[in-house]
């Protein structure tokens, strides 16, 4: 990929930006007294404050172009994480869940756990959660820092270390207010940033229609723009409805997922188990000012959440268009190839004839392959095959083999960019930079550019908040320091964060080394948080659960979760137990039945061995955590349209309504 | 708490949205760079959408803060 030149406005625009949020922390500072304010901000937010932070941190963490990603390769279907997979969570977590989060005064979420189980249950959550915002910051520093080197040219050490230094500045100095008002400023600058590409990108295509036109004739023939195999065909709105291609079964959707697996699997399990236990977004809401507003953070949440597609998903969508009118002169960006992958390109091709490029297609192929994906050791050859147009491959061999393309610098650009163009293999992540570069003309660009730093540093910034306030509350205070000084606890919340920081960026560095051992920390993640929501909607709703129940449900879901992946496979993914029970035609539908599967296994274990194991608190200790135990909110002071409830059944009808529009 | 939020994005919007209004009226006669927005003078129009969202947060600051003294 060709440098993006950055103008002086673009600079000072970016400047400007990080001005301002490291501004923010230092005023914050002053009213910084106790470790509480600086890591659960006093509990003194406006609910409109919260609610955008709530929505701005997990926005952050690669959803920007991860979404846009699926939108390209997905179509229409992947606003099901938006309108299935977050908005029904997000009510159930004001209306049911809150109160009990709030009105038990926990500190965190693993704080709750322990409040209603024990200590061991409190343990095991904690130390999963801490680790996976360490490592879920890092990957996403990772994906910043190599999409700044793709795009402007930049180091990618300096990008890494810049970027997290101003997070850590203004978090340090403001705690977790600072990181939420930062939040609020990110998600206006992120919306207002992106908003003018999608317009752009719209209006090239020549409007809503055409784009849908364009995108029908892609669902009929993906394998033309390389986006499935030959011969694959689906209808006509298979990139353009969210429902119908669902309804047709796993085989007639791009996504390869079925309709009990989207709404049960996304949408129930995963979804709530996201929205309803993560403290990242949960300590959002945590913050705020008092129960209503608690409560009114996720309402107020949802309404840009159900919007958001628009921003995120629409822009994948315009690129497939784009790519497949040729008028527009626009491809979808191939995967970036390694710097080792690149010298083998030139190597191989300047050692090519040129009499016969055809000859030497398979020999440039499987060399880039092997320095990009590795050599298998037993066959010698390259671990997977990339993909590329043969006969632009065969086009371009004739026309640079023998040349001096390892010499000449101008020469060897030329032909990379020649090289690359032919490859099948697509970077989706880098779809919507690809936009941006294709639309924003210097001062715009600027403005974009900072939006995605903006995305970038929020995510950040709500891993770090999370992971201090868990280090210090559940995890130092709980088991290695007891009855210290709130003077000492506040010190540690700051050690806490500078050592996230510095976590996050060893995490980071690994992340780039070793790519195939960061998929699989991921995938234990998975692992570990499927079963998650069984644990609290039996904590919260059923008081005769017991914490050894939940604690060996929690293990027993787990388990269930590492071994239903051991025996199922999805492209080529899963089945290391060596046996196959069954074969997913796409990992996100495996991903889906795994969680399923997870939740049903704890959920049942967990009321088997609570009925089998006594209780251990009684029902005074319970009041205030279960459901039932819990003396009912009174809203009598709030007017009725104001409620959770009310709001929260508006928004659904909003989201049954978008459904039903874009079905 | 003691910051309202909506004056830093206030100031900021209507920075950075002037900025890109007076380098839209600056280039105006530059077509070329706007070859790629379509021949739109994006920086120019959205420019001002920034600028009008910055004065609105800072408005409802002020309004805020004069509430607030009563």
């Amino acid at each position: 990929m060709e440098n993006v030149q950055l103008g002086f406005l673009d600079y000072a625009i970016l400047l400007i930006y990080v001005v301002f949020v490291i501004a923010i922390g230092f005023v914050l500072r002053r009213y910084l007294k106790s470790s509480s304010d600086f890591l659960t901000s006093g509990r003194s937010i406006p609910a409109w404050v919260t609610g955008l932070a709530f929505i701005s941190a997990n926005l952050g963490a690669l959803e920007l172009v991860g979404m846009a990603a699926s939108g390209a390769k997905y179509g229409m279907a992947t606003c099901h994480f938006y309108w299935v997979g977050a908005i029904p969570a997000m009510v159930f977590l004001a209306v049911f869940m809150m109160p009990f989060y709030y009105g038990s005064k926990a500190r965190s979420v693993p704080e709750y756990l322990k409040m209603r189980f024990d200590e061991r249950v409190r343990a095991l959550n904690s130390v999963a959660f801490a680790v996976m915002t360490v490592f879920a910051s890092g990957i996403s520093m990772d994906a910043l820092a190599k999409l700044l080197h793709q795009l402007l040219g930049w180091n990618y050490h300096v990008a890494l270390w810049i970027c997290s230094a101003v997070v850590l500045v203004y978090v340090l100095k403001g705690g977790l207010t600072s990181a939420i008002y930062t939040e609020v400023l990110q998600f206006f600058m992120i919306v207002l940033g992106f908003a003018p590409v999608v317009y752009l990108g719209l209006r090239d295509l020549g409007g809503w229609d055409a784009m849908t036109k364009a995108l029908q004739g892609v669902s009929v023939n993906p394998a033309a723009l390389h986006l499935k195999e030959a011969g694959v065909s689906y209808a006509p709105d298979a990139w353009t409805s969210a429902w119908q291609p669902l309804l047709a079964g796993p085989k007639n959707n791009p996504m390869g997922v079925d309709c009990f697996a989207m709404v049960f699997g996304l949408g129930f399990v995963l979804s709530f188990g996201y929205w309803c236990t993560n403290f990242l977004v949960v300590q959002r809401a945590m913050a705020a000012r008092n129960m209503g507003a608690a409560r009114r953070t996720p309402l107020i949440a949802a309404v840009p959440k159900m919007l958001f597609p628009a921003l995120v998903i629409l822009p994948g969508m315009i690129a497939v268009a784009l790519a497949s009118m040729p008028a527009k002169n626009y491809r979808i960006p191939p995967l970036a190839l390694e710097e080792k992958a690149i010298a083998a390109a030139v190597a191989a091709v300047k050692e090519s004839s040129s009499a016969d490029p055809q000859a030497g297609v398979p020999e440039v192929i499987e060399r880039v392959s092997a320095a990009q994906k590795g050599v298998n050791k037993e066959t010698g050859k390259a671990k997977k095959l990339l993909g590329f147009d043969q006969a632009g491959l065969a086009a371009v061999i004739k026309a640079y083999a023998g040349k001096p393309i390892d010499a000449d610098k101008a020469l060897r650009a030329e032909f990379v960019a020649a090289f690359s163009n032919t490859m099948t293999d697509y970077e989706f992540n880098n779809v919507i930079v690809s936009l941006v570069r294709k639309y924003c003309p210097s001062g715009l660009l600027g403005l974009a550019l900072t939006a995605l730093l903006a995305s970038f540093m929020s995510g950040m910034a709500g891993n770090v908040t999370a992971f201090n306030t868990v280090w210090t509350y559940d995890l130092y205070q709980a088991y290695m320091g007891r009855n210290k000084t709130d003077q000492h606890y506040f010190w540690m919340g700051q050690a806490a964060t500078v050592a996230g920081i510095l976590l996050s960026i060893a995490c980071a560095y690994f992340a780039k080394q070793y790519n195939n051992a960061m998929d699989i920390i991921q995938l234990v993640f998975g692992f570990v948080n499927a079963p998650l929501f069984a644990t609290f909607v039996l904590g919260m709703f059923w008081s005769r659960c017991t914490g050894t129940g939940a604690f060996l449900g929690l293990f027993g879901g787990i388990l269930t979760s590492a071994l239903f992946h051991g025996v199922t496979v999805a492209e080529g993914k899963g089945g290391w137990l060596g046996m196959q029970a069954y074969s997913f035609p796409s990992t996100m539908a495996q991903n889906f039945w795994l969680a399923s599967f997870a939740f049903i296994a704890c959920f049942v274990l967990t009321v088997v061995i609570s009925l089998l194991t006594q209780r251990t608190k009684t029902n005074e200790e319970l009041k205030g955590l279960v459901y039932s135990l819990t003396p009912k909110i009174k809203e009598e002071g709030t007017a009725w349209y104001l409620r959770p409830a009310t709001l929260g059944i508006v928004l659904l009808a909003c989201c049954v309504v978008l459904n039903l529009i874009f079905r | 708490m003691g910051l309202d939020i909506r004056l830093p994005i206030g100031l900021m919007f209507t920075l950075i949205g002037a900025m890109l209004a007076i380098y839209g009226l600056a280039t105006a006669s530059e077509p070329e760079l706007y070859h790629r927005s379509l021949g739109i003078n994006v920086n120019l129009r959205w420019g001002l959408v920034l600028l009008a969202f910055g004065i609105t947060m800072l408005t409802l600051f002020w309004r805020g803060r004069k509430s607030n003294g009563r």
